[in-house]
């Protein structure tokens, strides 16, 4: 797909992030109006106590959940590069949900439809970004991320050593 | 009203029923929430004079008007009960996602009454309460018992606060557990749950909760935030309470050998410095806390390898020190014991350095512990001690009960060495060189208690002299009780204390931006001083005499040995002195008794209402 701007989404420093779901509370109370972490496009996973690290929508190249969707309801937004959905189509049947690897996709019972990171295109920040307390969280692209990782290699690599 | 459900679900073991009931505005104004709200029901709810282990005591949960919303650190909750280790007020907080899942599942407080006939496990499903069978969970620890109630309800959301084999065997200091590894641990609440034959109490809260000013809310915590981020909260964030450690070993306060000591050679290697350069794996943080204290530590090799296992300074110290360990892996293994059978560290390790006392002393032999050599710094001794009280095997039976009846059981001036105050363990600053904490010790209200009195902080303030005790000690107490009522009730976590400039006009602003409901600081200020007298009523009511507020002999009669305050002591003189001191500042009789007028003034009409009919 073409697209205007490079695709991004919210990555999450594992070594920082402590587990404390405040970007889950900020999440709710701005899209929401109130404190609802299971209506939070933003989730927390701490499967051990000391593995956590907090997982918002990744905008696939390739999405899967646009694939699964059979009302043809999910699509990328060439624009902005976010997920878009089409309330209308949406029946609230949870194959997006399924076909997500990431758990970015969540149920509103409410309104029979699903929820997911929309980027808060419309703040001059990301909210769960800009409250996020230990900096875990960043609006990054792949290649950010990755040149963070290659950085991380080059410090600790011996053989860079020379 | 706003965050607040107003509601109580009431649930009845005996006839397995349950009922909602009101809490009106004025009550939760009153008492806020947490260990006020607490305590105000358990006077409502429970017989005077009954049995803590006994179907009429009943076991409230708490949480709070700022519990679920972002306010730092508030996601706690309160457990109040008649303790079965003092006979008093017993009052433990806990913290994390079960406490929210109380709150979104829409009850502001849980009371549980009667007792089952079988061993039961609760599913409080939203609105719905399902009584389970749980003799498939008995022997199981609270991550073990967490696994398989996820398991069974298919939804890794439930959240589950439960016992372990400690508190299905009645020991004295059990706890309740939740979240694999946060506890109500102090006084003994795990063993009036296992009385009542209930296992675990699950929930699935799934409710949002609605603020006053959700705006006005989100400017306020965002800059509590970031001053948890400031020096405000170094400690904590660093090292975590592991670092008082080589603090307190300076000042000859760091609990050794059962107290024989007030420093200990061993120190460095168990710092909170040297755990972070050799053991830590991950800091983490309870719900809602931007602070994040919770240090985790991991074990790289010997027979531990592998054990991962948070500490904290009072657990480090109860099972490092006090009993004479300077081994890491060893402590650690006691602790995850600890948390397995679900009983409370630092009791433990107060009731196993007594033991060692009492074996060096003689007045236990390998006769009585089946060959074990239980003495100072023998760390197998010290896990497999962990072991035989959570399963009253043994010995471990004598110790199960706590050091106070323990020794009455054992005497031979084994009274002397039974470190405790009203039955409760004394956590780990040493009362002869911090002589504003020794006060705080004798007078507290749950028993030997830091948290409930937090004098430490005094005697550790510039221009106190900690080794001296002298008058106005006594309204020094009393102002750090009150305070610490009020973040226990609130609930928020002491460690964020320094965050506010002016505590009482922020957080009752936070209160009011929450609830709606108008708090004045004023109005929260005596909040604190209600929430004391309160639970001094109550132990009134219990039995309480003048002669409880008091301290083991070896406090005034053991000089410490060596160190900074080498030859430190507390005299009767003094500790008499500062009792009446303190008991003057609080507006009581010399007796230590709530005056008439006393819970008139503190608008405590309906506490009066309660003690007369
Ligand atoms: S707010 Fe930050 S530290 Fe806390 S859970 Fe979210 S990402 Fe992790
Ligand atoms: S919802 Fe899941 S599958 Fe769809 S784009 Fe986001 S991360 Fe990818
Ligand atoms: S970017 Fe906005 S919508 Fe997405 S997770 Fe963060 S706060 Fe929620």
């Amino acid at each position: 797909m073409d697209s205007d701007m490079e695709r991004r989404y919210i990555h999450c420093d594992a070594d920082k992030c402590t587990g404390c779901r405040i970007c889950e509370l900020v999440c709710s109370a701005s899209k929401e109006g109130r404190f609802h972490q299971e209506l939070s496009r933003i989730r927390v996973a701490q499967p051990t106590p000391t593995i956590v690290t907090s997982i918002a929508c990744r905008f696939c190249e390739n999405a899967p959940c646009i694939a699964g969707c059979p009302k043809d309801a999910l699509s990328m937004s060439g624009e902005t590069n976010t997920l878009k959905l089409d309330k209308a189509r949406c029946t609230g049947c949870g194959w997006c949900i399924e076909a997500c690897d990431f758990g970015a996709i969540m149920l509103d019972r409410s309104t029979k439809s699903v929820v997911m990171c929309d980027l808060c295109l419309s703040l001059p920040e990301p909210r769960c970004v800009e409250i996020c307390p230990k900096k875990a969280l960043s609006l990054s692209t792949s290649e950010a991320v990755a040149q963070k990782a290659r950085d991380r290699v080059a410090t600790t690599s011996k053989k860079c050593i020379v | 009203m706003y965050s607040y459900s107003g509601k109580c679900l009431v649930v009845d073991l005996t006839t397995q029923s349950t009922r909602l009931e009101e809490l009106p505005e004025s009550l939760l104004s009153s008492y806020v929430g947490g260990v006020g709200l607490g305590t105000r029901l358990l006077l409502e709810k429970s017989t005077p004079g009954a049995e803590p282990l006994s179907p009429d005591n009943p076991v409230v949960f708490v949480s709070s008007g700022l519990a679920g919303t972002m306010v730092p650190t508030a996601s706690k909750h309160a457990v109040v009960t008649k303790s079965p280790l003092t006979g008093l007020v017993g009052d433990s907080l806990s913290s994390s996602h079960w406490s929210l899942a109380l709150k979104r599942a829409g009850y502001d407080a849980l009371i549980i009454t009667g007792m089952a006939s079988s061993w039961v496990s609760l599913f409080i499903d939203d609105d719905i309460v399902h009584f389970r069978k749980a003799d498939h969970l008995l022997g199981k620890g609270s991550s073990q018992t967490e696994e398989a109630i996820r398991r069974e309800t298919g939804d890794n959301r439930v959240r589950v606060a439960s016992i372990g084999p400690g508190g299905e065997r009645l020991v004295r200091y059990a706890c309740i557990s939740n979240d694999s590894n946060r506890q109500a641990g102090r006084t003994g609440t795990g063993a009036v749950m296992g009385s009542k034959r209930l296992k675990a109490i699950a929930i699935r809260g799934t409710k949002p909760i609605s603020v006053w000013d959700l705006d006005g809310l989100q400017k306020v915590c965002a800059d509590l935030y970031a001053k948890a981020q400031t020096s405000a909260t170094e400690k904590y964030r660093m090292l975590g309470t592991p670092a008082n450690v080589l603090v307190l070993n300076r000042l000859s306060a760091l609990p050794t050998r059962n107290f024989q000591q007030a420093s200990f050679e061993g120190a460095e290697g168990i710092s909170g410095e040297h755990l972070a350069e050799c053991y830590l794996a991950k800091v983490t943080a309870c719900a809602s806390c931007p602070i994040a204290c919770e240090h985790l530590y991991r074990v790289q090799d010997g027979p531990y390898a592998g054990l991962e296992m948070m500490l904290d300074y009072e657990t480090l110290f109860a099972l490092g020190p006090l009993c004479g360990i300077s081994s890491v892996p060893a402590i650690l293994k006691a602790a995850e014991l600890c948390d397995f059978y679900g009983i409370d560290t630092i009791s433990t390790g107060g009731c196993i350095a007594w033991a060692m006392e009492c074996f060096e002393k003689g007045l236990l032999t390998t006769n009585d512990t089946r060959g074990l050599r239980l003495s100072f710094g023998n760390h197998d001794a010290l896990v497999e001690m962990v072991e035989r009280i959570g399963k009253r095997d043994g010995v471990g039976d004598l110790l199960a009960e706590g050091t106070r009846r323990a020794s009455a059981q054992l005497k031979g001036g084994s009274e002397h060495w039974a470190i405790h105050s009203k039955g409760l363990e004394l956590p780990g600053y040493d009362p002869r060189s911090m002589k504003t904490q020794a006060l705080g010790f004798a007078v507290g209200l749950r028993g030997g208690c830091h948290n409930r009195s937090p004098s430490y902080e005094v005697d550790m303030s510039p221009g106190v002299d900690r080794l001296k005790a002298e008058p106005g000690r006594g309204l020094l107490n009393k102002e750090k009780e009150d305070f610490a009522a009020v973040l226990d009730s609130l609930i928020l976590c002491k460690f964020i204390r320094r965050c506010f400039e002016d505590f009482f006009l922020e957080a009752s602003r936070l209160y009011t931006l929450a609830t709606g409901i108008n708090m004045s600081p004023a109005d929260l200020r005596q909040v604190g001083e209600r929430v004391n007298n309160l639970k001094k009523a109550f132990n009134i009511r219990e039995g309480w005499t003048h002669a409880d507020d008091w301290l083991p002999p070896r406090m005034f009669k053991d000089p410490i040995p060596s160190g900074e305050a080498k030859g430190a002591v507390l005299s009767e003189a003094e500790l008499r002195m500062m009792i009446d001191d303190y008991y003057k500042a609080r507006g009581w009789t010399a007796e230590g008794l709530i005056p008439p007028g006393k819970l008139k003034e503190l608008k405590m009409d309906d506490v009066i209402e309660l003690l007369n009919g």
